[in-house]
């Protein structure tokens, strides 16, 4: 099948004989396609106006996301946009993955198949509004033929069709055979709505998320649910120290494992293949595997951190420069210094990677949650020696991603999920489908962590004012060697590094930025908010105590260095006033602390009222967070984004950390590696600003304030601003 | 052989005894809605009810189900308890990427089984078990609260 018969396959179109569908979207026979048990080919004279929308006999609409729906309310987003110039009705909207085409299906603001970056609503909301206008003109074509009166005088609301002079309606289910008749407008010429005239954009209640049901009953399938018939199941051992290959194993013991079926050597480790997930694991756990560490990374991390913290002494690569620093320094009255350092931190998301592929030797089909649709597929065309046309994806819902799920294909730093599976499928040869699954362990001590990074940050004052503001910013890159190098890395300088750190809300005289990429051996990746999940506690923290050493107001200083950055300011302002903000300071074993931060386009700002818990650990009473996102389409998603990003980020900031000794990890899985629980969880107050500017993405921007926002509390607590490295708890503080 | 009760089906597995309940109802009863999220009871994914009383299991060998009448996500509508929790999780779009949801949902259903009237204090003992990565906290606490309310008003009407 070549992807131009995909494309025009999708007339045939999946959908739902229940009540929600949530899947995947896979034309054609085979492995995928019989797996989505809850789906039901569609009649051949559905109505398919575009690759996006399908509108069935039944009325039912069903848009194809190009976004992978890990949590972030991408399907609800989508379907929204959809509905909103389609006029349909709520109730009768649905939801299904994209297949791979990434002419069709491309991110408009990468260029290439696949979700990240919070930009899912921004990259498409002119885009799916045209698609569902589109499938509105055709619509009312029809009905204005059937009906032979002018289109005119036709009118649509909440998914019926009208004439209201003659009398006539009827749904869309009757008019989309026909519609398949009419002839496609040009796009450009359809007409948007005024937003002034939003029914279902920016509506506060009702709208519920079209994936609320399935996950509550059950029913939701991801990619750990997978079950075919005579699929094996695929557990992988993989060396322990990053960099570490297979010198020798015995399989014995692990063959003599009841549904144990093979053990092979492959790329990525040792597959150990069962016939279920018991035996898979069990025989993992008695498989012996001796490991060539020549090519380990064999450290500690202290001793990464020491060589960063040496590099961080020489000058980097300029990420911004204004005014003249470095004469700045030498006519200050005082010279501030700070250093914060950043462990490594594993995603974890609640679905272990997970994913399932069939190669019958000559076409490879995959399912799982898929995230970068465009990395993923070349990757599988490369490793099979396969043409693009004959590897097809099928994406399903994903149990969080984080970032967890962008697939890097790093050839330098080893295999991921990709690699996995197509590994496992090919050691144990055609004809076999194989479901390669991760456990918890596996997530955690098989890498891909936001990298360690160490800021070091300068201030100059002279008569009692900012004058100049230095941050060297050290680390290891996520994205050099990665297939993401081309978009972020250039001339040496990693823009997702220096995010939040190269631009920074407060107007200095004199400013820098540099940074330094230091390679390593541990596989990184990109977390939720990405550099800011480093940049802004570092520049909160650093702000804060600067404003603290000249004698000013955390909200008021701040403000008062805001007058280039308005929307900054303006989420200042808002979260100021929806905390009723009265100045720093301990009232009754609480302090409030503050955070402000930009990052794909969306300001927030926050105020965390904190106190100190059992055991030193930080106890967070309340997070107000105010978020300026341009206009809003799903204000509930946004509200439900927040609160959940505060709370991963609140669960990093306090605990996450992922250790190397001797180049082990020290960490294994929810024991010692600890998760916010919902008795630490705040209570969260979201204040959405209006505005009319275009929407912004959401999905990371409860994340990068937060540790500052509780560290700016601690200090005020009595911590000092030394100790306010993350995580901010940490049992043995040598670590 | 191994006899037990799932959802009100009478079901039986001669395999290993040893196998995770966890495995048995997802590999081999082919219920995937209860989770795999640790594999030692750190989670909470993949609570079901046995008897009525909340258990994680992907630590619990299948043999110790014998005889015992289990309830699962696929089963707890049926209960008033499971049924108002459901749609106290639906009013309140609760669920983000919706993993540990059915966890949730389980654990959540035997609090109420308890107490019809959970403190918030009460919410934390019973549901600190259950990990959500993307932190729906804030609204599994407010659901479970909905939902109280609902089997209040059930219960004295």
């Amino acid at each position: 099948m070549k992807i131009s018969e995909v494309s025009l396959s999708r007339r045939r179109f999946v959908m739902s004989a229940g009540v929600l569908v949530i899947g995947a979207y896979l034309p054609g026979k085979g492995a995928g396609a019989n797996a989505v048990g809850h789906t039901t080919a569609a009649a051949d004279n559905a109505f398919a106006p575009n690759a996006f929308v399908q509108i069935g006999e039944d009325g039912i609409v069903t848009v194809l996301s190009k976004h992978t729906e890990v949590g972030q309310g991408a399907y609800t987003g989508m379907a929204t946009l959809v509905a909103e110039e389609l006029d349909a009705d709520w109730a009768q909207m649905r939801v299904l993955a994209a297949p791979v085409d990434i002419a069709v299906y491309k991110n408009l603001a990468f260029g290439f198949q696949g979700t990240g970056g919070s930009s899912s609503v921004a990259n498409a909301y002119q885009q799916m509004r045209r698609m569902g206008a589109m499938a509105r003109v055709m619509l009312v074509q029809a009905a204005a033929s059937l009906w032979r009166v002018p289109a005119q005088e036709i009118t649509v609301s909440q998914g019926r069709i009208r004439h209201a002079a003659s009398g006539r309606e009827g749904g869309f289910g009757q008019f989309a055979a026909l519609a398949t008749r009419v002839p496609a407008p040009d796009l450009t010429t359809v007409v948007l709505k005024d937003p002034a005239n939003f029914t279902l954009i920016g509506r506060q209640n009702g709208l519920h998320r079209v994936d609320s049901l399935a996950k509550t009953n059950g029913t939701a399938q991801f990619s750990e649910d997978i079950h075919e018939p005579d699929m094996l199941t695929v557990t992988i051992s993989k060396s322990p120290r990053f960099g570490g290959k297979v010198r020798a194993f015995d399989a014995s013991e692990a063959l003599a494992i009841p549904g144990v079926v093979a053990v092979k050597q492959i790329d990525t480790g040792v597959a150990v293949y069962g016939k279920n997930t018991w035996a898979a694991l069990q025989g993992r756990n008695k498989l012996k595997v001796d490991w060539d560490d020549a090519q380990s990374e064999m450290r500690s991390s202290e001793q990464i951190f020491a060589e960063f913290r040496q590099v961080s002494q020489k000058s980097g690569v300029i990420a911004a420069n204004r005014g003249t620093p470095d004469e700045a320094f030498k006519n200050a009255d005082k010279v501030i210094e700070a250093e914060y350092i950043f462990p490594y931190v594993a995603h974890a998301p609640m679905e272990p990677l997970v994913g399932y592929l069939f190669w019958d030797g000559s076409e490879v089909k995959a399912r799982y949650g898929c995230q970068i649709q465009s990395l993923d597929h070349k990757q599988l065309c490369d490793l099979f020696q396969l043409p693009p046309e004959k590897v097809q994806i099928e994406t399903i819902l994903a149990g969080g991603s984080f970032g967890r799920r962008i697939d890097l294909g790093n050839p330098i730093l080893g295999p991921d999920l990709a690699a996995d599976m197509a590994a496992a499928a090919k050691a144990i040869g055609p004809g076999h489908g194989t479901k390669v699954v991760w456990t918890r362990e596996d997530d955690i001590r098989n890498g891909w962590y936001r990298p360690m990074i160490l800021h070091r940050l300068r201030a100059a004052i002279r008569d009692g004012k900012v004058t100049a503001w230095t941050d060297t910013v050290v680390g290891h890159s996520w994205a050099v060697d990665s297939a993401m190098a081309a978009l972020v890395v250039a001339n040496g300088l990693d823009q997702m590094m220096v995010e939040g750190a190269s631009e920074i809300p407060y107007s200095f005289e004199h400013f820098r930025c540099d940074a330094h990429i230091v390679p390593g051996k541990v596989p990184t990746s990109s977390l939720r908010s990405v550099a800011s999940t480093h940049t802004g506690h570092a520049v909160e923290s650093f702000i804060d105590q600067l404003l603290n050493e000249t004698g000013q107001d955390p909200v008021e200083g701040r403000l008062a260095l805001m007058g280039n950055a308005p929307r900054e300011a303006g989420v200042l302002r808002a979260v100021a006033k929806a905390a009723n903000w009265q100045g720093a300071g301990v009232v009754e074993g609480r302090a409030r602390g503050v955070g402000v931060a930009k990052a794909f386009g969306t300001y927030v700002a926050q105020i965390a009222e904190v106190s100190l818990g059992e055991g030193g650990i930080p106890r967070v009473h309340k997070v107000w967070c105010a978020v300026d996102c341009g206009l809003v389409v799903n204000p509930d998603v946004v509200r439900a984004q927040i609160e959940g990003g505060i709370g991963y980020g609140l669960g990093i900031a306090l605990y996450s950390s992922i250790t190397l000794q001797d180049g082990l990890v020290e960490q294994s899985n929810f024991h010692n590696y600890r998760p916010l629980r919902i008795d630490e969880m705040p209570q969260i107050e979201v204040v959405i600003v209006p505005s009319s500017e275009n929407p912004t993405g959401v999905g990371e921007l409860g994340v990068p304030v937060i540790a500052p926002a509780v560290g700016n509390a601690l200090v005020q607590l009595g911590r000092p601003r030394t100790s306010l490295n993350l995580p901010l708890y940490r049992p043995n503080p040598n670590l | 052989m191994i006899d037990l009760t799932v959802n009100d089906q009478p079901l039986s597995f001669d395999g290993d005894p040893s196998m995770p309940l966890l495995w048995y109802l997802r590999d081999e009863a082919g219920l995937t809605g209860t989770k795999f999220g640790c594999g030692m009871a750190m989670c909470g994914a993949c609570t079901v009810h046995m008897d009525g009383v909340p258990v994680r299991a992907c630590v619990m060998p299948v043999a110790a189900a014998q005889g015992k009448k289990v309830t699962t996500i696929e089963g707890i509508g049926a209960t008033p308890a499971g049924q108002a929790v459901q749609q106290a999780w639906l009013n309140l779009d609760v669920v983000q990427c919706g993993y540990c949801q059915s966890g949730q949902i389980m654990s959540a259903t035997a609090l109420l089984m308890q107490h019809v009237a959970p403190s918030d204090a009460d919410i934390d003992a019973a549901m600190a078990g259950n990990v959500c990565r993307c932190a729906t906290y804030v609204r599994i606490r407010a659901a479970i609260h909905e939902a109280s309310t609902t089997l209040g008003k059930e219960e004295a009407s």
